[in-house]
């Protein structure tokens, strides 16, 4: 499967755009690439190994937070996994 | 600095003063050129802050997923996003800081003032992690065609408008 990787982390995966593991789950395919490239860890996740609020994993069009078994969910080859920090903001604190 | 071209320059403020008094929002595709960015695709994009649409935005994930996806297929990149600050300076906030996490890329803003887009500035996301991330005032450069020649002094654009200029 591909993993899409954000434009601000591709300089922590090789350059790269996208990243193929051969992976089970999701969780699986995550600790791949950061197993690969592990400058890309601390930018997804907190200290205490906690993916960062602000980091969105979609497994194709679904939020993973969103899917029944979460990380535990079952990927197969031609599946993405993107990588989307979020976009926000406002004009006062 | 961001390049942009005539057509996107104004396709943004267009977005902004349509939206008004609500924030618009979108993203900028395009390449990264060593230091620069270049503009040469705006996606406008919905505000999902229908709790306070007049000072906060947000992009859906699942709308950013889907352009990313399609960049790729036609070989563009993110490079930045936008968004409007309605009857509020074309400055970032400290919510846009805390809330912006796509280092390297820019952010652009607009002032819309009474429905009528003002200054537009960029600014682009510095640093090289969440704790010490920060904004630095960008050039911007507008030209019809991109390969035209334009006035390329920093906080001058051209046609009529002056862009990067926080303070005028």
């Amino acid at each position: 499967m591909k993993i899409l990787i954000p434009t601000p982390l591709r300089l922590y995966a090789g350059k790269q755009d996208t990243v193929d593991v051969k992976a089970t789950t999701v969780g699986d395919a995550l600790v791949q690439l950061t197993s690969t490239h592990p400058d890309l860890k601390k930018h997804l996740y907190t200290d205490d190994g906690k993916l960062r609020a602000f980091v969105n994993v979609y497994l194709n069009d679904e939020d993973v937070r969103y899917l029944a078994e979460k990380e535990n969910t079952r990927v197969k080859d031609g599946d993405h996994l993107s990588i989307i920090p979020s976009i926000a903001g406002g004009n006062i604190w | 600095m961001l390049k942009l071209t005539q057509l996107g320059y104004d396709a943004i403020r267009r977005h902004g003063e349509e939206t008004y008094p609500h924030e618009c929002c979108g993203v900028l595709l395009g390449h990264f050129e060593d230091a620069d960015r270049s503009v040469t695709k705006t996606v406008r994009c919905g505000n999902t802050r229908s709790d306070s649409p007049h000072n906060r935005y947000h992009i859906a994930p699942e709308e950013l997923v889907r352009i990313q996806r399609q960049a790729r297929e036609a070989e563009l990149e993110i490079v930045g996003f936008y968004h409007s600050h309605p009857d509020h300076p074309a400055g970032w906030s400290q919510t846009d800081l805390a809330e912006a996490h796509w280092i390297g890329c820019s952010y652009v803003i607009t002032s819309v003032e009474r429905g009528l887009a003002k200054i537009t500035n960029s600014f682009l996301l510095s640093g090289e992690s969440e704790e010490n991330k920060r904004f630095e005032d960008e050039p911007v450069r507008v030209a019809a065609d991109l390969a035209a020649s334009v006035n390329e002094s920093k906080g001058q654009a051209v046609a009529s408008e002056t862009i990067n200029n926080r303070n005028s």
